[in-house]
């Protein structure tokens, strides 16, 4: 391999310390006996049993989970739909806006689609809880899914369609079968996208959540803004905990499925 | 080159027998039996995509059995006609039937055609077993014949020890027959095939091409090709359409395309030719003479149509129809001389790029069957050039 030069080597270390360093004081913190968060007091887990102990944030993580699980699912199927509609449906009328509509809220302030839906909601009378958080989740998430599938379905040969239309699928048949298996890797990527946008959303969420329905991104914000407690410290570290373990399977596994692809592909030209 | 062309200059009895040659023989040959009724006809069709016409008013028939060659350049509408057949286009105007039926209301999943991708459309995620099998699971076969037809159609492609492979692990050809076995498992009464061999190196296109004329006689199904290359098309096929412009210019078996073409489109796009333009003088029969340069002795050839004194008209010969000597010939219908100013070695043969008085070059195809140093010509050297008067072909388009 060949040496960094004095200059990449500094360039590497900011840029990790950049970002990496707050990341890695809230895990340190969360280990600490002192109940003050600036103050290290020695080595403890005791703030990770507390937390398990404290139902109002078990309750929130719950309500996340619920609403992580149902928005994007919906989010996956109905940013599926419109790719393939942008994708295969040739030219039809009003094609260019509803691309454009599709891709609106990627750019739309959060603050913006959060007040519009708040407002849709108080005028058809819904009660705000666990629904209205989904329907909003689902709504911004959507558009992501639909960029991930439909770049995948650009690329994607058509005849292997036609393929099947030729052998004897009806239309539905041949997206079952054939173009749903193959594009499967990207509508998962999607939908952990969408699952991954829910997880973090604290604006929307805001707006969309009722009194019962208290998302953990807004729960944390409120108990912040009495004071940072260690518990919080040690929330965080668990849900970095569970995105790095994600992120780092989910490159091994590709990483595997590469090389063995190449093996196999090698084998089968001799 | 293939045997079948005939690489060396023909002797002109060989010729004139080969222009009589219709109707005495048994061979496969519905077309010329006015009683048989085609497996597919094009009637006056004609497809637009918006202000371009890739398929204008065309009129086809194709017969039961048939191996039937669409051969054209990149853009001539071959690839849009097999589409409408498969049903992934459909006709501006027209109407094409299979087996009397009109076609245009079947969607892809409805007809009797399958279809043989370029890109193999092979299914990645799907064994080769399981892509053959794609196509039976949603026919009305009965589940228990499904594992029999596929062994059969893998036995028929010799890929049997594959079956539990995926496309990713076997190799360009065997992909190739994969696809081929695919789309013959419904046994359909019409298989298309897209440029089924452009994706194959030349060893491999050539052997395929056999397998591809033994699996067509074994299965008796009717094959349509899709294809730019001549020499593919003149090898598989019954009968040869050339296209351009969306039109059909020539339709007729591969000999009679290569010998007779009816226009300096077909003869320029079939083989190698000269092409000499001049006026024509009918003299008896069939023969005409075509005055071509001033000072020089006109030109004799055969003529099928009827053509008036002075007509504009071009003169069609083959290369390897033309002889070439140092002397000059003591009888020849037509000769030429000229100077050689290149020579093509292809191994068995050679072409001569002959300059004559005109300032014209006329190619003169000869076998090496001495060794060059043996050769009594080369760069520089005076020639003639001979050739009979039935050798050439005169053209009026």
């Amino acid at each position: 391999m060949r040496r960094m030069s004095w200059f990449n080597v500094t360039a590497l270390t900011l840029g990790f310390a950049f970002l990496y360093i707050p990341i890695l004081i809230l895990i340190i913190y969360s280990f600490n006996e002192s109940k003050l968060v600036t103050v290290w007091a020695g080595f403890s887990v005791k703030w990770y049993g507390e937390l398990f102990q404290n139902q109002a944030f078990l309750n929130a993580a719950w309500v996340t989970l619920k609403v992580g699980v149902l928005s994007s699912t919906a989010a996956t199927v109905l940013g599926t739909m419109a790719a393939y509609v942008m994708v295969r449906g040739g030219r039809f009328f009003g094609r260019t806006l509803f691309s454009g509509m599709i891709y609106a809220p990627l750019v739309m302030p959060e603050v913006i689609t959060g007040l519009s839906l708040l407002l849709l909601f108080i005028a058809v009378g819904m009660d705000r809880g666990v629904m209205t958080i989904v329907l909003a989740h689902t709504t911004f998430s959507m558009c992501y899914v639909s960029v991930v599938v439909s770049s995948r379905l650009v690329s994607f040969d058509q005849s292997l369609e036609e393929a099947a239309l030729d052998l004897g699928c009806t239309p539905f048949d041949a997206f079952k079968s054939v173009t749903l298996p193959i594009i499967a890797p990207a509508v998962i990527s999607g939908w952990l996208l969408a699952f991954t946008l829910s997880l973090d959303d604290l604006v929307i969420a805001s707006f969309a959540a009722g009194p019962s329905s208290t998302t953990l991104p807004i729960k944390i914000y409120s108990a912040v803004r009495l004071g940072v407690s260690p518990e919080i410290n040690a929330l965080s570290t668990i849900m970095i905990g569970i995105v790095a373990f994600g992120v780092i399977t989910a490159s091994l596994v590709s990483k595997r499925n590469i090389a063995r692809l190449k093996r196999e592909e090698k084998l089968a030209v001799q | 080159m293939r045997s079948k062309w005939g690489s060396v200059v023909v002797p002109d009895q060989a010729i004139g027998g080969f222009m009589q040659q219709d109707d005495t023989s048994n061979e496969f040959s519905p077309w010329n039996d006015p009683t048989q009724t085609p497996l597919i006809e094009f009637k006056g069709v004609t497809k637009r995509f918006g202000e371009f016409t890739a398929i204008d008013n065309i009129d086809l028939k194709i017969y039961e059995k048939e191996f039937f060659a669409l051969l054209g350049p990149s853009g001539c509408g071959k690839t849009t006609l097999m589409r409408m057949l498969a049903g992934f286009e459909s006709s501006t105007a027209g109407v094409i039937t299979l087996e009397g039926q009109d076609v245009a209301p079947l969607p892809p999943n409805k007809r009797a055609v399958n279809m043989m991708f370029q890109s193999y459309a092979l299914f990645p995620h799907l064994t080769v077993a399981e892509n053959i099998a794609f196509g039976l699971k949603r026919s009305d076969m009965p589940k228990s014949e499904i594992a029999g037809r596929v062994d059969e159609m893998l036995a028929l492609v010799q890929l049997s020890t594959f079956a539990a492979r995926k496309p990713h692990q076997i190799s360009g050809g065997q992909r190739q027959r994969v696809a081929l076995a695919r789309s013959l498992a419904k046994a359909p009464k019409l298989l298309l095939l897209d440029e089924p061999l452009g994706a194959l190196d030349k060893k491999l296109r050539q052997e395929t091409q056999f397998e591809l004329m033994d699996i067509q006689e074994k299965t008796g199904t009717t094959f349509v090709i899709v294809t730019h290359d001549q020499e593919e098309a003149m090898t598989v096929a019954s009968r040869v359409a050339v296209m351009n412009h969306g039109q059909l210019i020539q339709v007729n078996t591969p000999d009679r395309i290569y010998e007779t073409p009816n226009s300096t489109y077909v003869a320029d796009f079939i083989g190698e030719v000269n092409l000499i333009k001049g006026k024509v003088t009918p003299l008896n029969d069939d023969i005409v003479e075509i005055h071509w340069a001033e000072g020089e002795q006109p030109l004799a050839g055969r003529s099928s149509e009827t053509l008036a004194k002075g007509n504009d008209v071009t003169f069609a010969i083959r290369p390897e129809k033309v002889a070439i000597s140092k002397e000059r010939p003591d009888k020849a219908a037509n000769m030429v001389q000229g100077e050689i100013i290149d020579i093509a070695y292809l191994g068995n043969l050679s072409t001569y790029y002959v300059k004559i008085s005109t300032g014209q070059t006329i190619k003169a195809q000869a076998a090496n069957n001495r060794r060059i140093s043996r050769r009594s010509y080369t760069w520089e050297d005076p020639v003639w050039l001979s050739w009979t008067d039935t050798a050439g072909i005169v053209l009026t388009r």
